[in-house]
């Protein structure tokens, strides 16, 4: 008989009908960074001593931390800007830890010190440390991500993390500076212990996630790859027709006018300010949570299952999103929406234009077909899924 | 492994954080070797749960399962049986530590 039983954490099957009320809390700790990425949705400068002022001190994240820890959550993500410019990043790392939480750190690398890889190799974050990657070459990467000197820095944390075994995964984004270098990120993916994943890109960027800089929004517009490029990238994954046929059989349908028909507000991602927002993505002022003056449960169990009963009202959004099968597969979402309307409830011609591009590749519409008008979208789905 | 003795007291290693979340024990390694990899987390079954609670640095071994016994009116052996497996695993995992033999 044994008396422990060994799982991971999404192996976890509560009772029937429990579970912790929040798996896992994302908290940006600031939105300054070190780099000043081309594509960048919410950096802000690493000196900015306004942003500073704000964000939330050392005792209102471990107070967040600990009402997490009350909520059953097992996990945080920490993520920014980039988390360690945080002075006390170290502190609230280990308070995280010991409250028996696991973290998931999302950052450029570059501020990785040896004490610092010393603390993730004794403490391991129980889940990999996530490194974005913006370039392999120090023209190419120094040019992406806005610093001289970026890439020379960026790659000795990676060598500190290898020296001191610290498991950790890479993701890349595809942009002009870096585009020659996708055969040699995919190789060093090879020689990385525990990356197992399938070269993951970023090629389809967010426009400002506040909505404060229009001349940025329209580089980034500039940035993002066409459907037609990105559908070159997607058909380089050799699992991509099989895994978007799983995908579509579970997530793909029309949703009509309830707006959030995805997970958003079920969890929260709590900006560097304390606003508990609904996911990541969705800054809109109107939907989220100052957590000055309410608590984390009084968030997600009060304020948020109101939000998510919004109904769409946009006539263009009734008309083509609320019946689109596509919906699910397509990114268009109210988060999506706001970044690039101000609006909830507006389709994001970028993302439709993708979406159609995927759905035409994978047969699931013929050329020039509209997914919102097609009849018999559930027959389609199940051909393609059963395949 | 046959190490354990009545006369043992242990206690939760700080090596490790143990939560209770709906019920459920669960036992979150801190330090690296604790687990076979390092996202690994731990459940104990409702045996376990019961002797975790009274592993607090002061009672032997010898005590909890007399105390477990009379709690669930079951055979002192069979208490015994249980006590010693679970913490053979536990020591061998480092997740607890034995104060006095
Ligand atoms: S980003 Fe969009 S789809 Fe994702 S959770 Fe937020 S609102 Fe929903
Ligand atoms: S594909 Fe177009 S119509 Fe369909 S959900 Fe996306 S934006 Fe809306």
């Amino acid at each position: 008989m044994t008396y422990t039983k060994k799982l991971k954490p999404h192996e976890f099957v509560f009772p029937a009908g429990k579970g912790p009320r929040l798996s896992q809390i994302d908290i940006e700790l600031t939105e300054r960074c070190n780099n000043n990425c081309i594509h960048c949705l919410i950096n802000r400068q690493e000196n900015d001593e306004h942003a500073h002022s704000r964000e939330m001190d050392t005792a209102f994240v471990k107070d967040l931390l600990k009402q997490a820890a009350d909520l059953g959550c097992l996990a945080v993500r920490f993520t920014g800007g980039e988390p360690l410019l945080r002075e006390d990043f170290a502190e609230l790392y280990m308070f995280a830890r010991r409250l028996g939480m696991h973290v998931i750190l999302f950052t450029n690398g570059r501020l990785i010190t040896p004490e610092l890889a010393r603390l993730f190799a004794k403490y391991p974050p129980g889940k990999p440390i996530e490194v974005s990657v913006y370039g392999m070459r120090p023209e190419s990467y120094d040019a992406a991500a806005g610093k001289k000197g970026a890439h020379a820095e960026f790659w000795r944390g990676m060598e500190l993390l290898r020296e001191h075994k610290v498991w950790f995964v890479v993701k890349s984004s595809i942009l002009p500076p870096n585009r020659d270098d996708m055969v040699d990120f995919e190789q060093w993916l090879t020689e990385i212990d525990g990356e197992d994943s399938q070269p993951r890109y970023a090629m389809n960027f967010d426009l400002r996630a506040r909505r404060d800089d229009p001349g940025k929004n329209e580089r980034i517009r500039r940035l993002r790859l066409s459907p037609e490029e990105t559908m070159s990238v997607l058909k380089r994954s050799p699992i991509y027709v099989d895994s978007m046929r799983e995908f579509c059989g579970k997530f793909m349908s029309p949703s009509g006018n309830k707006l959030f028909s995805c997970g958003a507000g079920h969890g929260t991602c709590v900006d560097a300010y304390g606003k508990a927002q609904m996911c990541m993505g969705l800054r809109d002022p109107e939907t989220v949570v100052d957590l000055h003056e309410a608590t984390l449960k009084a968030a997600l169990e009060h304020s948020f299952p109101k939000l998510r009963e919004i109904r769409a009202t946009d006539p263009e959004y009734l008309a083509r999103c609320a019946r689109c099968f596509l919906k699910g597969l397509c990114e268009q979402c109210p988060a999506k929406s706001w970044m690039e309307h101000g609006t909830l409830d507006t389709p994001v011609e970028y993302l439709c234009g993708l979406a159609h591009a995927q759905a035409l590749y994978l047969g699931l519409i013929t050329e020039n077909e509209k997914a919102w008008e097609v009849e018999n979208w559930r027959e389609r789905i199940d051909l393609f899924s059963r395949k | 492994m046959d190490d354990v003795t009545f006369d043992m007291v242990c206690f939760p290693s700080e090596d490790i954080v143990a939560r209770e979340i709906e019920g459920e024990l669960i036992i979150v390694p801190l330090v690296a070797g604790i687990g076979d990899t390092d996202d690994e987390l731990y459940t104990l079954n409702e045996t376990g749960k019961a002797i975790w609670s009274r592993l607090d640095g002061k009672r032997t071994l010898r005590a909890i399962s007399e105390e477990l016994a009379t709690e669930f009116n079951a055979p002192l052996e069979e208490v015994g049986k249980d006590l010693s497996g679970l913490m053979n695993e536990l020591i061998r995992r480092k997740m607890i530590l034995v104060q006095s033999v």
